[in-house]
């Protein structure tokens, strides 16, 4: 994309009847890291990447409890990702307040879209730069939506956003039709192998990946980091490319790593000390 | 010309009683089932109890519509400030947040007499009482509703609350067993269901401890 004469406010077309903003949006969910999310009748997972800026500082929360049945991943401008969550919730328990009910996962993502909208419309506003991957669980069943900066949402059985998020998406065009009646565990299995892809070659380490899951009878919640680490080991046994010492030396890291790695979002209460001040 | 007085009313009375005890480890929480309009049962089964938070539990007499109104309110900033600050509520937390949602409605109060009991930070049970407009104090125990003139004189003879008024500040705690405490609870409802005839029907008794909530039912005069 290069820049032109008709990207320099949202409400401008362009001739060919685009809004560039709009896909300049677009641009910024693309160089976020990785979100990606999977469902199954009764369950959804939702994972991502934890990219932190540098070694110093602690890494960015990307998934959000929105409710007991509903979670969201994004990828993008975190602020904008925060904000939104912030809405969501509040929509969640306004809608909970007046109809004694959970709120529909596709209610909500109307709400989300109808105001992703609003801000591709003002001359004042900028569309918000964050895609999100929206999963919950309502009377009609497992859903997955994928909600655009552009006010356009869509359902799917699994996605992938973010970057790199190619490679986790072509593993996922190749399994999803199982997608359905997955088990639970097979679901989780599959969206850290999805995980894996998005790394590229990078050893896949507890600390590196954060899974959320929600289904018929279990609450959202974080999976933590020994969860994880167990399924990692359950495929990553094989030492990779060159030697044992490979495998041991990455496996001995995730170890070290896992042991190091404080409660980020499992655990919620007591483990919250040693978190850096930023997670707050 | 005098004046002109409202033939109808925005409230209405339903009754019931409500009693906690703080213990040193638990907090007792009882009240009775019966929900009454004038001289009339509306029902012989109906919660007075709401479990607010892990560690706040809140027992309300009075208009039962607002008693309701205000429990949602009070669940729904509960959830806000779990995704705020991923955690629950300490009990004097909900205390004060309980006390601001009735101010905020001074001037056309939610017509709810409350008992908030609980466990503290340090583990230490505590009950708070409230008035319709959020006047609250934490106290060793405490009696509201139509029999608490019944009960609270019985608590204060057996508790021997240390006055409110000393220097130190001595902890009103009963030294109270958790077994004594709750035999003294059913005794004291008992009495009451004699004489108050919006009382009785059944005693739902919640036991919060440090591990979890216990509940309780004893069956009380119906007549």
């Amino acid at each position: 994309m290069f820049r032109n004469q008709y990207d320099t406010d949202v409400t401008t077309w362009s001739p060919t009847g685009r809004l560039f903003q709009v896909e300049y949006a677009m641009e910024a969910v693309k160089q976020g890291s990785a979100a990606i999310g999977l469902r199954s009748r009764s369950h959804v997972v939702l994972a991502c990447v934890n990219k932190a800026q540098s070694e110093l500082s602690s890494h960015q929360k990307k998934i959000f409890k929105v409710d007991d049945h509903i979670g969201v991943a994004i990828a993008g401008l975190t602020a904008d990702g925060r904000v939104l969550s912030r809405y969501m919730r509040s929509e969640a328990i306004n809608h909970s307040f007046t109809y004694e009910s959970p709120l529909p996962v596709g209610r909500l993502v109307v709400h989300l879209a109808d105001k992703a909208q609003v801000c591709t419309q003002r001359s004042w506003k900028r569309p918000y730069g964050v895609g999100l991957l929206v999963g919950g669980l309502d009377e009609s069943g497992a859903h997955l939506y994928y909600n655009c900066p552009s006010g356009n949402y869509f359902e799917y059985q699994a996605f992938a956003i973010g970057s790199r998020s190619q490679a986790a998406k072509t593993y996922l065009e190749r399994r999803f039709e199982s997608f359905g009646d997955s088990s639970r565990e097979d679901l989780i299995k599959d969206a850290i192998l999805a995980v894996r892809e998005t790394l590229q070659g990078e050893t896949l380490k507890s600390s590196l990946c954060t899974v959320s899951v929600l289904g018929v009878g279990e609450p959202f919640h974080f999976l933590d980091q020994e969860t994880i680490q167990k399924v990692i080991d359950t495929f990553e046994k094989v030492p990779e490319d060159e030697a044992g010492e490979a495998g041991e030396a990455g496996e001995g890291e995730a170890e070290a790593a896992a042991a190091a790695a404080p409660a980020e979002q499992g655990g919620g209460g007591a483990g919250d000390q040693d978190v850096a001040p930023m997670e707050m | 010309m005098t004046k002109q007085h409202a033939n109808w009313s925005p409230y209405d009375n339903n009754g019931g009683t409500c009693v906690a005890i703080a213990g040193s480890d638990y907090c007792v929480i009882a009240a009775d089932t019966r929900m009454s309009t004038g001289y009339s049962i509306l029902s012989r089964d109906y919660s007075k109890i709401h479990k607010l938070a892990d560690k706040a539990v809140l027992s309300s007499s009075g208009f039962q519509a607002d008693v309701k109104a205000l429990q949602k309110v009070l669940k729904s900033r509960h959830l806000v400030y779990q995704h705020q600050h991923n955690k629950q509520m300490s009990c004097p937390a909900m205390a004060q947040l309980l006390s601001n949602t009735l101010y905020f409605k001074r001037f056309f109060p939610y017509y709810a007499f409350n008992v908030l009991g609980g466990l503290d930070e340090e583990g230490k049970g505590c009950v708070f009482t409230y008035d319709a407009v959020g006047s609250y104090e934490k106290v060793g125990y405490s009696a509201q509703g139509s029999g608490s003139t019944l009960i609270m004189p019985f608590l204060d003879n057996q508790l021997k609350s240390p006055s409110p008024l000393l220097l130190p500040a001595q902890d009103a705690i009963t030294p109270l067993s958790e077994p004594e405490a709750v035999d003294l609870v059913k005794t004291v409802f008992a009495s009451a269901t004699e004489r108050d005839i919006y009382t009785g029907d059944k005693l739902e008794i919640m036991i919060l401890k440090a591990d979890g909530i216990r509940t309780e039912v004893m069956e009380l005069r119906k007549d």
